[in-house]
């Protein structure tokens, strides 16, 4: 099985370590992993901030990195839901849809086409999980709060089988974070005070870290952590199945 | 060009943290009320998929489910007015008063009034109007529009209530007793209903088959006024039409558990023909309505039935308050219904949201919300409502993020910036910083490490 790594800019060149985990947690499961040298972003930023018509330099750039694949993973649900919603190539439309089709998160990529039922990993500490917007309500990783349908969550799916963890219990379940893209900077105000808010509900309920599929809420969070001195951690979730803290 | 105004209100709003939390919890209660009356149903989703299809299906025949309305209601005794814009809705009104020289009007919860502007329109022309909804009342008295479609005044906290009574209703200072203030109100509202000889109601369902139309309320004001006047005049949108009486059965389940979890309004009153010796009016107003129609990725935010669930569960306006909207429609849906009204006034709604799909979830009728604000960015950055400086920021990043050799510069760039001369980032230009530390440096980018540690590198 051919799996290309496709790594979000902002993970490339701040969260190393969340990359690395996932290359060896794929590894670990089989997979024959490359990491297409010449990718760079997905294009999302300029899209969400209305500029959907600038994107057409990622989408080539993109579906020439990764056009010669069986799957695509990264650790990411946004990216991935961007590459699923809006990726098109006039030059090369059915790599483009096979891409779309074939391009997966991390999490959703273990569940459902490597099927894992057993992990070797160990994390003794109390973790809370983000429930990242477009992870949830894009790519229904879990059920969400606002539905009546039965519950499920592949995220806590796969951390079950972590020995040692305990999973805390959250007062909004599935609350955005208000890391939002650009609305971060945009909309700085209501974007802290979300972010505040959801790592208070964590600190709350006890959490030694905030865990998910998506650095980018991650980060933001951890902005905010760092700034106030709170001594909560983040982590993504592809280092706690990969084994836990090295 | 107003640009980030939201930004710039929610930033005023959220300098009172304490009230920022009890805004926003207040307003998760009414979600959480929801949650539980929703999950209580095991068909609710089904319940939504009937009410989006049968929203979708008079969206696509409205021609001829208004025209059967039409009839059917004139056959009832019931006038029909067509009004295009607010203007034409204003006069429309001001001549009925006119007609019957009444100067006096008593008037229920109607967004479609506010969209009309028809307040400071009838006052302008000498017609003192009262609002009986009691949180409509309330935001009157203090000169300010409702922040909220249902709950109008849930941005005052009831201390600023009981002022606000002082002065205007005569209750003790300092009282802020929610049962004696609203005693206070009903005393003095019920004086305006026995004397007003015309009252305007909203619509909240109007039956094609039937004529009639229904009125949701749980204070009843819309019946004491409706049944005490000589005049009713009710006011709707075009898109407030639905087939058959029967899918009442539909909309009234979804309405109120979507608004404020409550199975049903306390009243839901139906009204079909005028009262012997009475009047009844119904305008059916358009006023950018077949323009939004009009529009194929906008079309189905006319299936709105105003509960107001995506405000409750936005954690935006949660926390930015309904003013900052500076929309008569605030919060996700009207995000998405204001640029069809005035695209460049209101060019930063669209904007105003992490595009986190709680909204379009928690829809009885699945309006697809987020997905219509994440398009309506690309509509009005096209027609130009966007600051310049930002659109030449964008073009810079589109063409790093295209090529391979840019953007490993520009990594490295920002990486040994942030190591090296933290000083240029962190810095109050950069709204990151103000409040969040930058993520810390690694030492080398994944892609540096894969080149040193991975052989079968292409």
């Amino acid at each position: 099985m051919k799996v290309a790594l496709f790594i979000p800019c902002y993970v490339d060149q701040f969260y190393p370590n969340a990359a690395i985990a996932t290359l060896q947690l794929l590894e670990k499961y089989g997979c024959d992993v490359s990491y297409p040298k010449n990718q760079t972003c997905c294009g999302q930023p300029m899209a969400n901030s209305g500029f959907g018509h600038l994107t057409g330099g990622c989408n080539r750039n993109f579906v020439d990195n990764f056009k010669d694949f069986d799957y695509i993973v990264a650790p990411s649900g946004s990216c991935v839901l961007h590459i699923k919603d809006h990726l098109h190539d006039e030059r090369f439309p059915a790599e483009a849809k096979k891409i779309r089709e074939t391009t997966y998160e991390l999490v959703t990529f273990l569940t459902d086409v490597l099927k894992v039922d057993n992990l070797k990993a160990s994390f003794p500490h109390k973790v809370g999980i983000h429930q990242s917007c477009h992870g949830l309500r894009g790519l229904k990783l879990a059920q969400m709060s606002e539905l009546t349908a039965p519950a499920f969550s592949k995220p806590v799916h796969l951390l079950n089988m972590v020995d040692d963890i305990e999973i805390i219990d959250l007062d909004r379940v599935d609350e955005c974070c208000g890391f939002g893209g650009t609305f971060c900077v945009a909309e700085e105000a209501v974007s802290v005070k979300m972010g505040k808010d959801r790592v208070s509900d964590h600190v709350l309920h006890g959490a030694e870290y905030i865990t998910g599929v998506d650095l980018s809420c991650l980060m933001h969070m951890e902005g905010l952590v760092k700034r106030e001195k709170k001594v909560i951690k983040v982590i993504h979730i592809a280092e706690i199945l990969n084994g836990g803290v090295q | 060009m107003k640009v980030a105004d939201h930004a710039e209100r929610a930033k005023v709003f959220n300098e009172d943290e304490k009230r920022v939390d009890w805004h926003d919890e207040t307003l998760w209660f009414v979600r959480h009320k929801r949650d539980l009356a929703t999950h209580g149903i095991p068909e609710w989703e089904e319940l939504r998929e009937a009410g989006s299809q049968i929203k979708n299906h008079t969206l696509s025949n409205l021609n001829q489910y208004l025209q059967d309305f039409e009839k059917n209601a004139l056959a009832k005794g019931t006038v029909i007015h067509w009004a295009s814009d607010a203007k034409e809705h204003n006069e429309i009104v001001l001549e009925l008063l006119k007609k019957h020289q009444i100067t006096e009007m008593v008037k229920s919860k109607s967004m479609l009034t506010e969209e009309c502007h028809l307040n400071p329109f009838l006052e302008a022309n000498g017609i003192e109007v009262i609002d009986s909804d009691l949180g409509e009342r309330i935001v009157q008295l203090a000169g300010e529009a409702p922040s909220h479609i249902v709950l109008p005044c849930i941005h005052k906290k009831k201390e600023e209530i009981g002022e606000l009574f002082h002065i205007h209703l005569g209750t003790p200072k300092g009282n802020a007793d929610p049962q004696l203030l609203t005693e206070a109100a009903r005393q003095s509202l019920r004086n305006t209903f026995l004397t007003r000889r015309a009252a305007l109601t909203g619509v909240n369902f109007a039956v094609a088959e039937t004529g009639e139309f229904v009125v949701c309320t749980n204070e009843g004001n819309a019946d004491m006024g409706a049944h005490l006047a000589d005049i009713h005049i009710a006011s709707m949108g075009i898109e407030k039409i639905i087939p058959q009486r029967k899918h009442l059965g539909v909309f009234l389940r979804l309405l109120t558990r979507s608004a404020t979890g409550q199975p049903i309004t306390t009243y839901s009153s139906h009204f079909a023909g005028p009262a012997a010796g009475k009047e009844l009016h119904i305008i059916l107003v358009d006023n950018g309505r077949t323009r939004q129609l009009a529009r194929p990725d906008f079309r189905n935010s006319l299936k709105c039935i105003r509960c107001s669930a995506c405000f409750n569960t936005c954690p935006v306006y949660r926390r930015s308050g309904g003013h900052s909207y500076d929309s008569v429609i605030a919060g996700p849906i009207g995000s998405i219904l204001a640029p069809n009204w005035d695209m460049k006034k209101n060019a930063d709604l669209p904007f105003a949201s992490t595009l986190c799909g709680s909204c379009t979830n928690v829809c009885p009728v699945k309006i697809d919300i987020h997905e219509q604000l994440y398009k309506w960015r690309q509509v009005i950055v096209k027609e130009g409502f966007v600051d310049p400086k930002k659109a030449i920021a964008m073009q810079v990043m589109a063409k790093t993020l295209a090529s391979p050799t840019l953007y490993r510069i520009a990594g490295k760039a920002a990486r040994t910036t942030l190591k090296y001369a933290p000083f240029m980032v962190n810095n109050k230009f950069n709204a990151w910083y103000l409040q969040r530390d930058m993520p810390e440096v690694p030492k080398s980018s994944f892609g540096e490490w894969y080149s040193k540690n991975r052989t079968n590198n292409d």
